[in-house]
């Protein structure tokens, strides 16, 4: 339709928002501060978490996927759906539950008390394993849809043959994975690499810090701009370099349609493999839902207690979710073709720090910096999640625009009335969904919003966040319970409301 | 009412000539082998598609530069001719106000009349669908009759329907057309629909579209290229 000089001022916007903080970096930043050891050392600690957290993560999903995929039981499509939940799942929130099972005074070392041993979660080993706990179900997902795309008939023929389990494997399991296992390994290196929270909550210190965090340290703590832009050129540099390799296996793991099925097996009826995938399952669940169980238990109990300022915390994060949720629905929708998928992708390039400490730069002079800490977010997390928005919406985008154009064109529809009668009703069950994951992405995050906030204007996963700072963790789990609950809240109510009455 | 003017259009090896006109008022079938160039020829007049040389003229007018919404044209395609998620009543609304706004009291008594005429009567509320085949065809033809235009396009609008059906909708089409005093152009495989329908045929073979010659007399002894198409 007529969109297209519409499309190219978003795609003009788009671009802009990412060039700019790009170009601010480059230019604004005089002498810069070559980088020091303690650089060197946060490189090395990006990769080498990232490098453990993705190979952990498609190493437990491997067996777990396989389970799922030759197993039958009660709640199996409950559990594939709980695996898309972490997606939109609070960092922070995920951080609290592990720290209830796996921190000093956690579930865990209870348990071990009396065997004399103690586990320390904080380090390397405590951001990989919230990296596994992470990207273990977005592996999972991947290596499962896997599975599931092996041909019915090419096991039927192994049956046939009667090939023992290890032949199966040899033959038609191997080599599915060696298709899919590089492409779940690249996705979950990259998103690692540029993990904040993670490392801002369970890492620390010079052994355990991420470039994104050396980021905020040297901001927030050191007051040492250069440097800050020192490393956020080298977090730019590495995430263009892992752009560029996850682009080489790029296939996308998709939202989850289609795994519902389970591909009939004659080779995996023994009572062994039986109770190896069903540990397998229970162990992944376990894994997955007890830090969640831990903070609805810790949680109920405070939830009513808060003081008054989560109120104002939890108002200004459904500020946030809301305009970042209508910006983003608003470029999505003019982005909704094949070169604006390339568009929002490129977004996808700077980390959520580089672009605040570029758009830090280019506000600096003038306005202060705390004073716009809530626009800023909301752009931030906008962008972050154009691309997934996209991608919802750009294959029946094209749908509707195959089908109705034509009529459009011979009724001589305005632009105005073919996107208020035609698109936005054909769209909404994306659309709805698209808005119920940008809200909570965007209510969840924990990002940009550290870098510029002060007390006056926290969200709500910051709040939590110096809760646990100020090692109020009663407090901090009623109102990440508060936070995970308007998450859910929030994507169930916006996701829905594209479903009702969606008829024809 | 139609000229094409020295009318040539290619698209890779694909290729289509047309020097032809068609008086008011007729009634012509559009015929000849799949593949030929009939939707072609039905996009080239409605303005879906441009030709590379050549003018098309419409009741005098030069339109071969104006955009599908701005001819006097009206069409119905194969499918895709009601928006589903709008009810009969609102669907034809959009083709009375094509830029929006809610129709006046005269607008909504003439939706209401032409449904009725179309046998749709007190169906205003409901969804394309909830309706058969028919009556969606039937909400379409209340469409066409309700744009007024004086040249109606017909792409094999009754392809999905079955025979009794079909021989049914041409002649309540060729009733609404003739009601109108509009000039109609329909594309048909079916010999039968296009007896139904029209008086006049135009021949698209061989990358021409020839003028239009009565119907009868060419399905009775046919060219060569009909011939083989038609079998025997």
């Amino acid at each position: 339709m007529a969109a297209s000089p519409v499309a190219i001022i978003a795609a003009l916007v788009v671009i802009g928002l990412i060039l700019g903080p790009v170009a601010a970096l480059l230019g604004l930043g005089g002498d810069l501060p070559a980088p020091g050891p303690a650089e060197w050392l946060a490189l090395r600690f990006t990769l080498l978490q990232a490098a453990l957290s993705a190979s952990l993560s498609v190493a437990l999903a491997i067996p777990t996927a396989r389970a799922l995929a030759r197993r039958r039981f009660a709640g199996r499509r409950l559990l594939i759906t709980l695996l898309g939940a972490p997606f939109i799942l609070p960092t922070i929130v995920a951080i609290l539950g592990l720290l209830a099972v796996f921190g000093q005074n956690g579930a865990l070392n209870a348990a071990l008390a009396p065997l004399g041993w103690r586990l320390n979660i904080y380090g390397l080993h405590g951001v990989v394993l919230a990296h596994v706990f992470f990207n273990l179900p977005l592996a999972t997902r991947m290596i499962l849809q896997g599975w599931l795309a092996i041909p019915g008939e090419r096991l039927r023929l192994a049956a046939g043959m009667d090939l023992s389990p290890a032949m199966v494997m040899r033959t038609l399991e191997v080599p599915m994975l060696a298709r899919v296992v590089p492409g779940a390994l690249a996705v979950i290196f990259v998103i690692c690499l540029s993990s904040f929270a993670v490392a801002l909550t369970l890492g620390g210190g010079p052994r355990a810090t991420t470039l994104e965090l050396a980021i905020y340290q040297a901001l927030r703590f050191d007051f040492d701009v250069a440097r800050a832009i020192t490393v956020a050129l080298m977090q730019l540099g590495l995430a263009m370099a892992a752009g560029a390799v996850s682009l080489a296996f790029a296939r996308g793991a998709g939202f989850g349609a289609g795994l519902d099925r389970t591909v009939p097996r004659w080779d995996a009826a023994s009572p062994w493999l039986r109770a190896q995938d069903a540990a397998c399952i229970a162990a992944a669940a376990l894994f997955l839902l007890a830090p969640l169980a831990m903070i609805a238990a810790k949680g109920a109990g405070t939830l009513a207690a808060q003081d008054p300022t989560l109120w104002r915390a939890a108002a200004h994060s459904l500020i946030v979710a809301t305009v970042s949720t209508a910006l983003t629905l608003a470029w999505a929708l003019a982005l909704a073709n094949r070169a604006g998928e390339w568009v929002a992708l490129a977004g996808i390039a700077l980390s959520p720090l580089v672009l605040g400490m570029g758009l830090f730069l280019i506000l600096r002079p003038f306005v202060s910096p705390l004073a716009v800490a809530l626009p800023v977010t909301a752009l931030a997390n906008a962008l972050a999640a154009l691309p997934f928005a996209v991608r919802i919406l750009r294959p029946e985008a094209q749908t509707v625009r195959e089908d109705y154009a034509r009529l459009a064109q011979a009724l001589n529809l305005s632009p105005a009335v073919w996107l208020r009668r035609v698109l936005l009703p054909r769209l909404r069950r994306p659309l709805g969904f698209a808005a119920g994951l940008t809200a909570a992405l965007s209510m969840g995050d924990l990002g940009v919003i550290a870098l510029f906030a002060d007390p006056d204007r926290a969200t709500l996963p910051l709040y939590v966040y110096r809760l646990m700072g100020a090692y109020r963790m009663d407090e901090a789990a009623g109102a990440a319970l508060f936070l995970l609950l308007l998450c859910l809240g929030l994507f169930w109510l916006l996701d829905r409301g594209g479903r009702t009455d969606a008829d024809a | 009412m139609l000229t094409l003017e020295g009318l040539r259009y290619t698209d890779g090896a694909f290729m289509l000539r047309a020097d032809l006109t068609v008086p008011a008022g007729r009634r012509v079938a559009v015929i000849g082998p799949s593949g030929a160039g009939k939707s072609t020829l039905l996009d080239l007049i409605a303005g879906f598609r441009t030709p590379d040389a050549g003018k098309v003229r419409i009741a005098g007018q030069d339109v071969t530069a104006l955009p599908p919404g701005q001819r006097p044209v009206a069409m119905l395609f194969q499918d895709n001719n009601l928006f589903p998620h709008l009810t009969l009543a609102q669907n034809l609304a959009l083709a009375l106000r094509p830029r929006g706004g809610r129709p006046d009291a005269a607008e909504r008594a003439r939706i209401v009349a032409v449904l009725a005429q179309v046998g749709l009567k007190g169906m205003e509320a409901r969804r394309p669908g909830s309706l058969s085949g028919g009556q969606q065809s039937r909400a379409a033809l209340a469409r066409l009759i309700l744009q007024a235009r004086p040249l109606i396009l017909l792409d094999e609008p009754f392809a999905a329907l079955g025979p009794a059906l079909r021989a049914e909708m041409a002649g309540l089409m060729r009733q609404a057309v003739d009601a109108a005093g509009a000039t109609a152009l329909m594309v048909t495989h079916d010999m039968a629909d296009a007896r139904a329908f029209a008086d006049d045929a135009i021949l698209v073979a061989e990358g021409m579209a020839h003028p239009p010659v009565a119907l009868e007399p060419l399905l009775k002894d046919p060219p060569p290229a009909l011939r083989a198409y038609l079998g025997g």
